[in-house]
């Protein structure tokens, strides 16, 4: 069984925690004592109906002001596949939230309301998603009921987001007509819309395809910790423990570590389970190699064929996270890049976009919180880092507050030179 | 081959992942052990991610002294197995040296007494990472707790200033006196740890599985007849087959009835019933709708 993480965006008014409720609710998730609870609470908060967004504005702060503060993680899953859903709020905080979530996703839910069409919020969301380079979108054209099943009405929200979506980058996009309500095209086809010749969501998320979205090319490991029994029994063990970032090795692979440079041959790739004759992404395991160098956290491995850049000057789009500050030029922040930690000078903000019209705004040269730009870092070590639209993981960072220690950046790497 | 891996798998290596990453970024880490599921599970990741070696932080154990006995006895023995450095923070110590005030009357527990003892504990051992066993699909509060959960001096936790995190990227940047709780196991659902401790044959201790108990029912629970719990007139003991689905404080941990005696046949029944395993087994969640963010806040687990 595969694991699916996907992203939900939208506000309440598109039906968002509706469509999740059903989700649940049809693939028998939500429990008998979470229903109650919600019931009860609806009541006493004087709703008519059961308020299916009770399901996930889970803090009480939450559901005494009637807002969603963060991302929230649900499970539920088919026989098919196990689902991670990252739920992010739609109010002023959006942005920052909405990246969090796409940050690990596989696939974005998109909701709009098929009486309204494509709206600001919806290119919000749709731009997010392509930035954050989520592999699967879905547009989900939510409230059908209230355009009586129209397929020409369908077909016209199609046809504007289309003419947006070209503007943005990409990869697999996928429309469903849907009455999460009523929950036409959720689980099951609709008999309403017959016109309709797709798969129903959940059927879209059990089979789209994922597993080649992985980066099987790139092979990139970063070393994470190294292992040194020093006992009778591995006497002279070193082993290199990290996480699979991208291709695949294989013991008797060359190798280059980097920044050394020095090369080595993969002896054996361990687990506790065993030795393994492939690794790849997103496995955990030990590395051993044939030769003895002196090797750190911090450090990556790779094929002396196909390196990641080794840059101190790095070309990012940054999306700002914090209110408490300003991202502006000559600002100093610890960066994590992998496993690797340094710190970075904010040389240049070339520019902010708008993140609704995809303006770029070149006469602005800071960012503010949930504002997204363009930036020139200068780290005080190399990174090895790659393109984010080439590897997600070696692609990204996040800024440090070196005052508070919060996380007040995340970064997708652009270029590197 | 596929390059595919098994939602298991994925998980594990999640997993894997922040146990590494924290045995690297912090100087003093620390596993909380519970003997229940979820901490054997832990004990299980945390020996995969740095085999051949021990593991590089002890284990801690908070006694309420009200435990089951069957779960002490596992606890012991598989600490040792390891290797691993055991300490046991006493909740009846902390009642001895006048720190905290036991409860009293019919519905006293000793739950709420375990925050105390647990801060005192870190602060004595100096711990700037706990790695907890808790999941996102237990309860509300845990479903917006970060993987890193940051905690100030006091060992508060503030749902409303968390920090971002995104991808693999977690921020460990703490100042002296503060540490964080780490929740390598947050994806996991219920589920999936008993599918997990199938296909991993980890060894669990008997109370998991359906057995013979003298019981009694408070609240639509059934909670075993032990020493530490008063029974009120009204409350008959009987005799039941149960088995417990969490395990945690013989005086808040309710059994279900059940008939399953082997692995396969609970995840059967967890995979059919309709009710949250902390819905039906603890009466500390349902003092009120926020009890768990309301603990969670003062520096519960």
């Amino acid at each position: 069984m595969e694991l699916l993480r996907f992203a939900t965006a939208g506000s309440v008014d598109d039906g968002k925690s509706t469509l999740i409720g059903r989700l649940l609710y049809d693939t028998k998730t939500i429990f008998q004592d979470q229903m109650e609870a919600v019931e009860a609470a609806s009541e006493q908060m004087g709703t008519e109906y059961t308020n299916l967004a009770l399901l996930t504005d889970g803090l009480r702060a939450e559901r005494e002001q009637g807002i969603t503060i963060d991302v929230a993680y649900r499970y539920f899953a088919t026989p098919r596949r196990k689902f991670i859903i990252a739920d992010t709020p739609g109010h002023t905080q959006y942005t920052r939230n909405m990246v969090t979530g796409a940050s690990t996703a596989d696939l974005a839910i998109v909701l709009l309301d098929a009486r309204n069409g494509v709206v600001e919020q919806s290119k919000r969301h749709s731009f997010l998603a392509s930035l954050l380079r989520i592999p699967h979108l879905v547009l989900a054209v939510n409230k059908m009921d209230l355009v009586d099943y129209s397929q020409d009405q369908f077909e016209n929200v199609v046809g504007e987001y289309r003419d947006f979506a070209s503007k943005l980058d990409i990869g697999d996009l996928t429309f469903i007509p849907v009455s999460a309500l009523h929950g036409d095209n959720v689980v099951d086809r609709s008999e309403n819309m017959e016109w309709f010749e797709g798969s129903s969501l959940l059927h879209h998320l059990e089979t789209v395809h994922i597993s080649s979205d992985r980066n099987l090319i790139d092979a990139r490991f970063p070393v994470q910790y190294v292992l040194r029994p020093q006992s009778e029994e591995y006497h002279d063990f070193r082993g290199y423990a990290g996480t699979i970032e991208g291709g695949v090795l294989k013991p008797g692979d060359d190798v280059v570590v980097l920044p050394s440079g020095f090369s080595s041959r993969i002896a054996e790739i361990r687990t506790f389970d065993g030795p393994v004759e492939e690794a790849f992404a997103p496995m955990a395991v030990t590395v051993l190699l044939e030769d003895e160098i002196d090797i750190s956290r911090g450090d990556m491995i790779c094929r002396p064929n196909n390196q990641p850049d080794a840059t101190q000057d790095v070309d990012a789009m940054v999306c700002w996270m914090t209110s408490e500050t300003k991202l502006e030029p000559r600002m100093k922040l610890a960066i994590k890049h992998t496993t690797r930690m340094a710190r970075a000078m904010v040389k240049d903000v070339q520019y902010r976009l708008d993140i609704n019209t995809l303006h770029r705004d070149e006469t602005s040269n800071v960012l503010e919180l949930n504002e997204i730009g363009r930036v020139t870092l200068r780290t005080t070590q190399p990174l090895f880092a790659d393109e984010y639209r080439r590897n997600r993981a070696t692609g990204s960072f996040v800024l440090i507050d070196e005052n508070t220690n919060n996380t007040v950046g995340a970064g997708m790497i652009v270029g590197t030179d | 081959m596929s390059y595919e891996l098994s939602h298991l798998r994925e998980l594990e290596a999640e997993s894997i992942h922040i146990f590494r990453e924290v045995a690297a970024e912090f100087e003093r880490p620390c596993l909380l052990f519970s003997g229940g599921k979820d901490s054997i599970v832990m004990l299980r990741l945390a020996q995969k991610a740095f085999a051949p070696c021990k593991l590089p932080f002890p284990v801690m154990h908070i006694d309420t002294g009200h435990n089951f006995p069957e779960v002490l006895e596992f606890r012991d023995r598989r600490t040792e197995e390891l290797g691993a450095r055991l300490i046991v923070a006493s909740v009846q110590q902390s009642i001895d040296e006048g720190k905290v005030v036991e409860q009293t009357g019919v519905r006293s527990s000793r739950n709420q007494l375990q925050t105390t003892t647990l801060l005192d504990a870190i602060e004595e051992h100096q711990f700037t990472a706990l790695f907890g066993g808790a999941r996102r699909d237990e309860e509300k509060a845990r479903a917006k707790e970060r993987v890193y959960s940051f905690r100030d001096e006091f060992g508060q936790w503030d749902p409303k200033s968390q920090r971002p995190e995104l991808w693999k990227l977690y921020n460990g940047q703490v100042r002296q006196g503060e540490h964080i709780r780490v929740f390598p196991i947050s994806n996991y659902t219920e589920l999936d740890i008993w599918q997990y401790i199938k296909a991993e044959e980890i060894e669990i201790p008997s109370v998991y599985f359906a057995h013979q108990r003298e019981v009694f029912e408070r609240d639509g629970m059934l909670l075993a007849v032990n020493e530490y719990t008063e029974m009120q007139e009204s409350e008959k003991p009987f005799m039941e087959t149960v088995r417990y689905r969490t395990v945690g404080d013989m005086t808040c941990t309710g059994a279900v009835e059940s008939a399953a005696d082997t692995i396969d046949l609970i995840i059967d029944e967890v995979a059919a019933t309709r009710i949250t395993e902390r819905g039906a087994t603890r009466a500390d969640d349902r003092v009120s709708e926020a009890a768990m963010e309301d603990r969670k806040k003062k520096g519960y687990f």
